[in-house]
């Protein structure tokens, strides 16, 4: 078995014609952690559903383990796939106490699900509430209450759907590192959405990345940041700078002179710049520009660059120096640019 | 769950529930849709013998139409439901204002007090009134020493208006306090800080957020005094319900079925009129953040005013109805030829309650079930024609089922069944009311966490569904329990020979002029009404 999950071709379409899901054909290797990532409406819930076995897919055919799960002649109801979820609002029952929401998928005998409940109690670090219903407990220990509650009945995966997006922003970091341990500790295979490119690239294994019901690019954060299937993932996943122009082989013509490509191209071109990749000086041999704005990070800071025919530039510096509106520098390109065909947008490698 | 969910006010047209057409994961969804066509199958009896019994009319049938009589039966009719509705208005909106916004003294036991009123049948109070209001009746002995020696009576239009205005007035306080209570705060300050005095902020902003909860209560007083019985038999005011009453009673069967549809379609348009109400405008809180605490509102030198308010309220809704029974009980013992025991009373009439609450609730369970979880068009139809009773007044679906009993199924006529079919169709929008709100609560994720997590869509149902909907759902089995219990036209005509309740005793006793003989009945009712209001209103959070 080399694959934990493979789907194949995965279409969904609702009743009312929404196509949520196209013709998604993916593989996660055992103990992956993937993340489905792509803005809000691009069909990743409906994408994590469809494996959870609550929507049936219009065509496709979904495998776990060794098993078909669904496909044109098969649907394996949601508890007959040994998979596990975490809901966006945690879904813990409201009549039951924390112990009992974590027995709630054991089987056996009473004393083993005791103790499989203990264990998963001191994993979370929430022992002391076993006997706790849910309202009593803050958001945070709600949402590895979830997790633990998922895990109990040992799935081969487990789905958590945007599972840190109702934590305020201080209690989000904790949570997630918390949960990347426990995910690691229990060799967990996981598949995780979300629409925060940041949670993403710092958490995953591999990244998915889905607009409009389409799977891009399947990449590590490290390739998908820097080199984005097209103009819109390399928007997607942080700042990116874009200048016409012109391509002979490696080398290429623009506003910021000659640059270096990461790839041959000849022709018209779209190239991309992350601000980090320009280097921005008082003086130097580059391109001269004026700053516009200066937001400052503590660890770096934010420019907003006009060349000299106006075009703007978002650039990334240090905090050896400082600059403020106004200033006159010198813009130069540090690294290979990417550059995508001008029609298509599409990189040619 | 506020008691505004479970009595009738959701005369449901569509709802929006995230994640309808999802894949069905609690019980059997082929089982659900097959009972619920057979529930409804039963539904659409009275309506298809009423339609065939008007037909059957014919030319006579719409003479008959238009005939004066008939038009002044209408007429009647209207100015009745006109009348009550606009009093118990007046008499509900500043009752449910003083007993949630204000500093009256004892709000509690006001609100509680004004609630009971809901307990005594209409018929019940008017009997009372005939006797309180009538000659020689305790007004009278009120007002000799002013010298008031003759009073013109109470019966006909004053009389029907009187006790239906005293019978619905807490079907407005309820949805209206609800409201009141969710009135955002911050809106009344923002008002105030735009310069809007006390009467400003009633008028401007706390009354245009009223807008649904009074249309809500008002249309459901205004069903209830064209759909009532008691009320106008007693005080002999020929309008609808006791017109068709005799022509079902003489067995002229077309001429009460023309009236019956007649009827049927004036509760029709004051339902299409209400909806097109309710699609106007929208009154939510927008924006996040809990609603402020609501102050209480200083009465000053109003309070003593409010007080009387109050007081008169309480004391002709409910304390009239009780001392003219206490008096009659007093003299009970002396004249009561037709003795029937108490015990077979409480036994016939809980029995029969019972059996029609169970009947009803397991009949309403699929049918939200469908209107929650997979509301397609083709459910949603079977679910509003589920709701058919709401426009069904009790006498009509009497009428309906006495005719297809005796041309179709003269085995089932007169027998329990068909008496509980009756309630049953009467009373279903009530228990799928309360049933959908408390299916509409439970987060449709629960049911998917049990299923990934290894339970069958049956064990889904027995340990989440069932669980987290059983306050609801016993609220609306309450609910039908207590307006079975009191159902008197229904009752009158399906029942077997024989067969008395508590409603029918106290019906005969008045109609054979027995009237000492309505009051040991008539508080036995009061008490057992009352306990069960006490289970729903428990389950309503807002009377604290």
């Amino acid at each position: 078995m080399e694959y934990m999950l493979e789907t194949e071709n995965l279409t969904k379409i609702f009743d009312d014609g929404v196509v949520a899901v196209q013709d998604i054909s993916l593989q996660v290797r055992r103990d992956e952690f993937l993340t489905l990532l792509g803005p809000s409406g691009g069909g990743k819930t409906t994408a994590l559903r469809l494996l959870a076995g609550f929507e049936t897919p219009t065509r496709g055919r979904i495998q776990i383990g060794d098993h078909i799960v669904a496909d044109d002649s098969h649907f394996i109801p949601p508890e007959k796939r040994r998979v596990g979820m975490v809901f966006q609002d945690y879904a813990l029952f409201p009549h039951v106490d924390v112990a009992g929401n974590i027995a709630f998928g054991l089987q056996g005998s009473k004393k083993d699900q005791a103790k499989r409940v203990e264990g998963l109690l001191s994993l979370v670090g929430l022992s002391p509430f076993a006997q706790r219903m849910p309202y009593e407990l803050s958001g945070g220990q709600q949402q590895r209450v979830a997790l633990a509650r998922a895990l109990a009945p040992n799935p081969d995966i487990l789905l958590l759907d945007e599972p840190f997006s109702n934590l305020d922003t201080h209690l989000r970091e904790q949570v997630r590192t918390d949960v990347r341990r426990i995910l690691l500790e229990t060799d967990t295979t996981a598949i995780f959405v979300t629409h925060d490119q940041q949670e993403a690239l710092s958490l995953s294994d591999e990244i998915a990345i889905m607009f409009d019901g389409k799977l891009i690019q399947v990449a590590t954060p490290h390739v998908l940041y820097n080199r984005p299937a097209n103009t819109q993932v390399a928007r997607f996943v942080g700042d990116a700078n874009f200048l016409q122009a012109e391509a002979h082989g490696m080398t290429a013509d623009s506003l910021l002179g000659e640059v270096k490509l990461f790839h041959p191209k000849t022709g018209r071109v779209d190239l991309m710049i992350r601000p980090e990749a320009l280097a921005v000086n008082f003086e130097g041999h580059g391109k001269t520009a004026t700053v516009l704005w200066r937001e400052f990070y503590g660890h770096y800071q934010r420019l907003g660059l006009a060349l000299a025919d106006g075009t703007e530039l978002i650039a990334r510096a240090g905090v050896d120096r400082f600059f403020k509106r106004e200033d006159n520098v010198s813009v130069s390109l540090a690294l290979p640019a990417l550059a995508y065909d001008a029609v298509s947008h599409e990189v040619l490698s | 769950m506020h008691l505004s969910d479970v009595i009738p006010t959701r005369f449901r047209i569509n709802g929006h529930h995230q994640h309808v057409l999802t894949r069905w994961h609690v019980g059997n969804r082929q089982l659900a849709q097959a009972v619920s066509l057979a529930v409804v199958a039963v539904v659409m009896i009275p309506i298809v013998y009423l339609v065939n019994g008007a037909v059957n009319a014919g030319g006579e049938g719409v003479d008959y139409l238009f005939r004066a009589r008939t038009l002044r039966i209408v007429g009647n009719s209207i100015s009745l439901m006109a009348a009550a509705t606009f009093a118990a208005t007046l008499i509900a909106v500043p009752f449910a204002w003083l007993t949630s916004r204000s500093d009256l003294p004892w709000r509690r036991a006001w609100l509680v007090l004004g609630l009971a009123a809901m307990v005594i049948p209409s018929y019940l109070t008017a009997v009372t009134y005939t006797e309180a209001f009538g000659p020689k009746g305790l007004l009278q002995s009120l007002l000799e020493p002013l010298g008031v020696d003759r009073l013109p009576g109470i019966k006909g239009f004053a009389g029907a208006t009187l006790t239906l205005t005293v019978v619905t007035f807490p079907y407005i306080v309820l949805p209206v306090r609800a409201a009141l209570l969710h009135c955002d705060r911050s809106l009344e300050e923002a008002g105030q800080s735009l310069g809007l005095n006390r009467w400003g902020v009633f008028w401007q902003i706390i009354l245009p957020q009223l807008r649904p909860a009074l249309s809500t209560g008002m249309l459901m007083t205004a069903l209830y005094c064209l759909s009532d019985f008691g009320a106008v038999a007693v005080m002999r005011f020929n309008a609808f319900t006791r017109a068709i009453f005799i022509q079902t009673e003489s067995y002229r069967m077309d001429k009460a079925s023309v009236l019956a549809l007649l009827l049927v379609g004036m509760t029709v348009i004051l339902l299409l009129l209400h909806s097109r109400m309710q699609l106007r405008g929208r009154h939510y809180r927008v924006g996040t953040g809990a609603s402020r605490q609501l102050e209480a509102a200083p009465l000053g030198k109003w309070k003593i005013p409010a007080l009387v308010f109050c007081g008169a309220v309480i004391f002709v809704g409910v304390v009239v109805p009780l001392l003219v029974l206490f008096k009659w009980l007093a003299g009970h013992t002396l004249t009561n030829p037709i003795q029937v025991p108490l015990t077979l009373l409480i036994q016939n009439t809980v029995g029969v309650s019972a059996v029609a609450a169970l009947v009803v609730t397991l009949a309403a369970f699929p049918l939200a079930l469908l209107a929650t979880r997979r509301a397609t068009g083709f459910n949603r139809w079977l679910v509003n024609i589920a709701y058919a009773g709401n426009v069904l007044p009790g006498i009509v679906i009497a009428l309906a089922l006495v005719m297809f009993a005796t041309q179709n199924l003269l085995s089932i006529y007169q027998t329990l069944p068909l008496l509980i079919i009756g309630y049953a169709i009467r009373y279903l929008p009530f228990s799928i009311g309360a049933t959908e709100s408390a299916f509409a609560q439970i987060n449709p994720r629960f049911e998917e966490a049990a299923r990934s997590l290894g339970l069958s869509s049956w064990a889904t149902l027995a340990r989440i569904t069932v669980p987290l909907s059983r306050g609801g759902i016993l609220a609306g089995l309450a609910l039908v329990f207590l307006n079975v219990m009191k159902e008197l036209p229904t009752t009158l005509i399906l029942r077997p020979i024989g067969f008395r309740t508590f409603a029918t005793r106290i019906w005969s006793a008045y109609d054979e002029a027995f009237l000492s003989s309505v009051a040991l009945p008539g508080l036995a009712l009061i008490l057992v009404s009352a306990f069960a209001l006490a289970i729903i209103l428990r389950r309503e959070g807002t009377v604290s």
